[in-house]
């Protein structure tokens, strides 16, 4: 038994080969069953996002090499292209490398953006769609679940996911920071632009309730206020209507400061100090630098939050080596735990065992043997052995042969069952 | 018996500190389980403490120095147990704790631990009305203190536009600044009764309502002060910042009027 993974991702293929094998929701069983139907893979699941096809199999120690050309074969086959086009970009792993692979994927440690809270939902998904047509046996099985643990604790341990690095999400970031729940509160999008309107999306998507638009053509006012569900005001009411916005987003192509420091003490006396965040994208800039020294007034530029975002960048990078050791250390619990599957230790832990029963039920017996000769203790010690070996002999046999020919997980599985050796 | 229950208390209390502490850096989910619990058994032990105690014929509360600093302790455990029923932010903690801590030392260095008789003049029922209610005061004022600092050290983190340190840790200023004035709002009542009862109870047992004690004088300026915040809180529409800094300093004159009287000042409330 060995793991092996055969796959190409963002590091090593371009997206022109990357879309070419990759599975679809629609192709992905029938995927599974031709990877499971090459000759020496004995588990296997595929996950396929834009960023990675890989292969997770299990396939016996001494075809090893074989396997890893049946999966390489496989990939070309299934997407009608030529080994050689797609074998400069695969890469291929084996035992505790396949491990720790898993689990960084899982853990989004080896994605574009580390952190990213995708890829954990893509491998549930992939395991399940392998799972359900009995691609996955005791292995893969509990490597996964093991895998998704691991995620789970990178993510709750270290702060790897939980910093925004863009622009828009970190002023969502920020206005949780300031009014806590976003629910009920009141959006304010002066001018339009791209990136103004992505980050009035993410507020709403985060429980912002009510968006005002305000912009120089009135038309265009209302025609924004139609997509977002809100209400266009005219521009000369802003100062107004701007004392109803908790949120103001200000992105226009005006020259000069459009919002400054004596309206916003206006607005803030009249709303008795209910804080104020002001989001400022549009450059030149709208918003008066002194606005931020209102009291209750949070007042963010353009740079102000690239500098929050490169921040959080810096501590995602610290946050991914806490990140590595914890999956440093399952890793090295998971392959202790793969090496008692193997063959050889199932062995010895089935000798130690017999050999203890065959000694306590013999003292036991030469206790109620009286009068009996040292001659005869040491025949009936030599009976027992030799009945112990022979019983022994079988089994040790067949999980000796089923190791040398690489299948020997569900011998193994059965003895390690029924003589209840688990550890 | 009771000096073990102490003992025990104080040593929960220590390591629940330390967790609360530590939450403010690690992410592991077991540190504020930990801390949790060892507040909790720290809560039981301290009732240990005031049950022997009590049973000795001693009250729990108000003989001398000893018993009263463990009592306070007992009342902020108490208020912090009940506030985090509806904020569920142990970050409060780690800025509450170590003042609960300080003042369970405090008691430990105290020298006279014995078990006083109640002197005659006090005896009365009053005394299990009017030194609750005004600890308990006591001890949600310090809750409204640590929102308070935790409100400056975020708003600093916002206005300079840095995420520091405990950036992620501290809740929204919304959330402290509502922690902060529910603390004042339950606080501020407390201190009242605890003053009116104070002066019933003065009546029976000096023959006057009030006489300028330092004590007296001390808790009708932090009853000043924190009736001047709540009410600009109500009608100016204060909040956050200045409320914060109030909240500061009303619980200096606390904390003033708590030990500094009594170990600075001479008058009828120091016993010893």
């Amino acid at each position: 038994m060995e793991l092996l993974i055969v796959g190409l991702s963002h590091k090593t293929a371009p997206i022109e080969i990357r879309e070419k094998v990759s599975f679809s929701e629609q192709n992905m069983e029938e995927g599974v069953k031709a990877l499971l139907a090459c000759p020496h893979v004995n588990e296997g699941l595929i996950v396929s996002t834009c960023n990675r096809v890989e292969v997770y199999s299990v396939v016996p120690k001494r075809h090893r090499e074989s396997a890893r050309s049946e999966i390489a074969d496989f990939l070309a086959r299934f997407h009608q292209l030529p080994l050689d086009r797609i074998e400069p970009h695969l890469y291929y792993m084996t035992g505790d490398d396949c491990v720790r692979h898993i689990f960084r994927v899982s853990s989004s440690l080896d994605s574009m953006v580390v952190g990213e809270p995708q890829i954990l939902g893509q491998v549930k998904d992939a395991f399940s769609c392998a799972a359900n047509v009995q691609a996955t046996g005791n292995i893969l099985n509990r490597m996964l679940h093991k895998a998704f643990s691991v995620a789970k604790r990178v993510r709750t341990e270290t702060r790897i996911a939980t910093s925004a690095v863009s622009i828009s999400f970190a002023a969502v970031e920020l206005a949780k920071k300031i009014f806590g729940e976003l629910e009920g509160k009141t959006v304010m999008l002066i001018g339009a632009g791209e990136m103004a309107e992505l980050a009035a999306r993410h507020l709403l998507n985060n429980g912002v309730q009510h968006i005002i638009i305000a912009n120089r053509t009135y038309e265009r006012a209302v025609r924004l206020a139609e997509e977002f569900r809100g209400t266009a005001v005219p521009f000369e009411e802003l100062e107004q209507q701007m004392e109803l916005a908790d949120i103001v987003i200000s992105s226009t192509g005006s020259p000069t400061v459009i919002i400054d420091r004596k309206m916003v003490r206006r607005i803030i006396k009249r709303r008795r100090n209910r804080p104020m965040f002001f989001i400022d994208i549009a450059v030149p800039r709208d918003i008066e630098t002194a606005v931020n020294e209102v009291e209750n007034v949070y007042a963010y530029d353009i740079d102000d939050l690239e500098g929050v975002v490169q921040t959080n960048i810096k501590t995602r990078a610290k946050e991914a080596a806490k990140a590595e050791e914890i999956v440093g250390s399952e890793v090295r619990q998971f392959t202790e735990w793969m090496r008692s599957r193997e063959a050889f230790p199932t062995i010895v832990a089935l000798r130690e065992w017999s050999e203890e029963v065959r000694r306590g039920e013999l003292a036991k017996t030469l206790k109620k043997m009286e009068n009996i000769s040292e001659a005869d203790s040491k025949r009936i010690e030599a009976m027992t052995e030799a009945i112990l070996n022979k019983i022994l002999h079988r089994p040790i046999t067949h999980m000796k042969r089923a190791a040398h020919d690489g299948d020997e997980g569900a011998v193994v599985e059965t003895v390690r069952k029924i003589f209840e050796l688990e550890e | 018996m009771d000096i073990v229950f102490f003992s025990v208390s104080a040593l929960f209390l220590f390591v629940a500190t330390i967790h609360y502490l530590l939450y403010l850096i690690y992410r592991n989910p077991l540190v504020p389980r930990v801390a949790r619990y060892t507040l909790y058994l720290t809560f039981v032990a301290q009732v240990g403490f005031f049950a022997t105690r009590f049973l000795k014929g001693s009250l729990p509360f108000g003989t001398n120095m000893y018993e009263s600093l463990v009592f306070f302790s007992w009342c902020l455990v108490t208020a912090y147990l009940l506030i985090t029923i509806k904020y569920k932010v142990p970050v409060v903690g780690a800025f509450v704790m170590p003042i609960t801590l300080i003042l369970t030392v405090a008691a430990a260095l105290m020298p006279n631990k014995g078990i006083e008789e109640i002197p005659p003049a006090l005896k009365s029922y009053w005394l299990f009305v009017h030194v609750p209610l005004s600890f308990m005061g006591d001890a949600l004022f310090a809750l409204a203190f640590g929102s308070g600092v935790m409100y400056l050290i975020q708003e600093r983190q916002l206005k300079r536009k840095r995420p520091g340190a405990f950036y992620y840790r501290l809740p929204s200023l919304e959330v402290l600044d509502s922690l902060n004035y529910r603390a004042l709002t339950v606080g501020f009542p407390l201190l009242t009764l605890g003053i009116i009862t104070g002066s019933i109870w003065a009546q029976y047992a000096w023959g006057a309502y009030w006489q300028w004690d330092p004590k007296e004088t001390w808790s009708l300026i932090t009853w000043l002060i924190y009736a001047a915040v709540l009410h600009a809180r109500l009608t100016a529409g204060w909040r956050g910042r200045k409320a914060a800094w109030f909240s500061i300093v009303g619980f200096l004159a606390v904390l003033f009027t708590f030990l500094g009287v009594n170990l600075l000042l001479s008058g009828l409330h120091s016993y010893n």
